[in-house]
């Protein structure tokens, strides 16, 4: 290294001096990244260390149990995790369809540029609302809309399990439709990001064919964006897993198992949010192994979603 | 623009009947009609007036400068140039006598009567089998043995077949340049289009890729009319009967092949193909 220089003077010390500098930020770069990674592992650490008490003595029958009665030291966590998953489930069914119906809006050109524009900014805008303000928005205004509309459906269609009544105001419904309007714009970004840049070649072709506009976005844009709008639904799955405010306000934190909509419900990260302050001794641990779970889970979602994204990109790149 | 005539006095080559000789049945002689076709980009005058007769079963090849209209009026056989917003025309294309622009003339059925093939190769990111049954799809025809036979018989018309007969329902994206080329020649007749269009086919294949091509082309002729753009003054003359040279949005000159190329008419034809400008 620097022998080439190293008699010749000037240049020579100039050269030093510019390896030298950006040795520093090239160090201090460096630096931010362990740190943040050893970060991750500390809290991952801390998380495990505290739960360890509550993995060895409830085992695998944590995950399994479907009983919560932290006075009996009974800690069973299927009923939430059922319904952290039913939850984004849920809200996924509802924001996937309207998302990408935007997102389809937003990407061709049925409305003109600067509507498109300002539509754009809108939904962006509600990734920037505050979760607790979604939590009173759907106190006021949700709760009340599932409660009426939830009595009539469940009184005509209540023989059904997944309507069956009463229709509390709080539960999983209403946490499913506020959550729905909060991974939206992930849905929309994502999978708007994916549908412009499939090639103008490919809708020339299939115009040239004699299709027609929405046969040229059913059969050829939607399955060649089709791999980015899965990552946008999985990565906005794994959003709505972790999201605690608003769920807590709304999903009524009942531990009990059921199959009604219309019945509260809760969620891993609602549980911890709930319960924390007030916890102690093996409850705590409990619920540091309920947050291992949810960070194992959302793990899984966010790193399956990463790896298809990044697949999408590879195969829309030889595309061009 | 001018017209200069070339020093030597030769007839006007255009004026006259074209007088074609060899084995083909001639076919209609006036099957594509443009008849003082102008086309305006917004205030832009693309075309200024064109008129051509194109008869049917034969190449022919458009030529010209870069910029000089060939694929504006190329585009405008199949209406592919509608999809560009502010554009508009003034005289006709008839096809078989009707005219494209008929109000009665559905644009989707018109492109199915007319096979496109683009200078880059688009195929979609589908199965090679997919990719050709696509223009099947959408005209409704859901059979699976007319797909199957379709497949084949595209594939073999497009001199593929053989190379992709193991991996039909392998996505189209594996294939080479030239294979993605000739894939998308086999697409563009799978609806059995009585034209074949083709805009610089073979300007981004290898040599080998592209005299497949080109063989490909003499071979289609027996059942297109294959109107085709090209750079390429060789394959021009190794492809086509008839030749048109286009300037600056003006048909300079169009005929036989071999007479554009060895006895041109017009000076600019010279010394384009001469190589001394464009
Ligand atoms: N979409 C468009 N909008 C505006 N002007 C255009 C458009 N497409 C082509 N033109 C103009 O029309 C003229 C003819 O273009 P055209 O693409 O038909 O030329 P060409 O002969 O095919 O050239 P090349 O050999 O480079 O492909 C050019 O002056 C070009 O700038
Ligand atoms: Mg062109």
């Amino acid at each position: 290294m620097g022998g080439h220089f190293s008699n010749t003077g000037a240049l020579s010390t100039l050269t030093q001096e510019y390896r030298r500098r950006p040795d520093f930020f090239r160090g201090a770069c460096l630096f931010a990244c362990i740190l943040t990674v050893l970060l991750l592992v500390f809290i991952f650490g801390e998380i495990l260390l505290k739960a360890w008490p509550a993995i060895h003595k409830f085992g695998f029958g944590f995950i399994t149990g479907t009983q919560w009665s932290p006075n009996r030291e009974v800690f069973g966590v299927l009923p939430v995790l059922i319904g952290t998953i039913a939850s984004s489930f849920l809200a996924l069914l509802v924001a996937l369809p309207l998302g990408l119906a935007i997102a389809l809006f937003l990407s061709e050109d049925f409305l003109p540029d600067p509507l498109r524009q300002v539509i754009r900014f809108v939904v962006e805008l509600l990734a920037a609302i505050p979760s607790v303000v979604y939590g009173l928005w759907g106190i006021f205004v949700v709760i009340p809309l599932v409660q009426q509309y939830g009595t009539i459906l469940s009184a005509h269609f209540g023989f059904l399990p997944l309507l069956a009544g009463p229709a509390y105001g709080n539960s999983l419904l209403t946490a499913s439709l506020v959550l729905a309007l909060m991974v939206l714009p992930t849905i929309t970004a994502i999978s708007r990001s994916s549908l412009v840049v499939v090639p103008y070649s490919l809708r020339e072709g299939s115009y040239a064919l004699g299709a027609t506009r929405w046969e040229t976005i059913l059969r050829v844009i939607l399955p060649t964006a089709a791999p980015g709008i899965v990552a946008s639904a999985i990565l906005a799955f794994g959003r709505a897993m972790g999201e605690t405010m608003a769920v807590a306000m709304l999903i009524g934190n009942s531990q009990r198992l059921s199959w009604s909509l219309l019945s509260p419900s809760n969620t891993l990260s609602a549980l911890l949010a709930n319960q924390f302050a007030e916890a102690d001794g093996i409850q705590i641990s409990a619920l540091m192994y309920a947050a291992l779970l949810l960070v194992a889970l959302t793990l899984v979602v966010n790193l399956a979603g990463e790896m298809v994204l990044r697949q999408t990109q590879r195969a829309t790149a030889g595309l061009r | 623009m001018s017209t200069e005539e070339h020093p030597i006095q030769i007839p006007n080559s255009t004026a006259r009947p074209l007088e074609l000789t060899d084995d083909f049945s001639p076919g209609e002689t006036n099957f594509i009609k443009v008849d003082n076709f102008k086309f305006f980009y917004g205030k832009k005058e693309a075309l200024h007036g064109i008129n051509l007769e194109i008869p049917s079963r034969r190449v022919i090849s458009f030529i010209g400068p870069s910029g000089c209209g060939k694929s504006t009026l190329l585009r405008n056989f199949n209406r592919m140039n509608e999809l560009i917003p502010g554009v508009r025309h003034e005289g006709d294309i008839t096809i078989h006598g009707t005219s494209i622009f008929d109000p009665s003339v559905e644009v989707i059925a018109l492109r199915r009567r007319i096979g496109m093939v683009f200078q880059k190769s688009n195929p979609f990111p589908m199965s090679i089998y997919e990719n050709i049954v696509y223009p099947l799809r959408i005209a409704g025809q859901g059979d699976r043995s007319v797909h199957d036979e379709t497949v084949e018989r595209c594939l073999c018309s497009a001199a593929l077949w053989d190379e992709v007969k193991d991996r039909l329902h392998d996505s189209a994206l594996g294939l080479s340049g030239g294979q993605m080329q000739r894939l998308c020649i086999a697409r563009a007749i799978a609806s059995s289009p009585e034209i074949l269009l083709m805009d610089e086919p073979c300007s981004a294949l290898d040599p080998i890729a592209t005299a497949k091509v080109e063989e490909l082309i003499i071979e289609l002729k027996k059942d297109f009319t294959i109107v085709i753009v090209t750079h390429n003054m060789q394959q021009a003359s190794r492809v086509s009967e008839l030749t048109a040279f286009f300037y600056l949005g003006n048909l300079v000159e169009f005929d036989e092949t071999r007479k554009i190329f060895t006895n041109p008419s017009k000076l600019q034809t010279e010394e384009y193909i001469t190589g001394r400008f464009g």
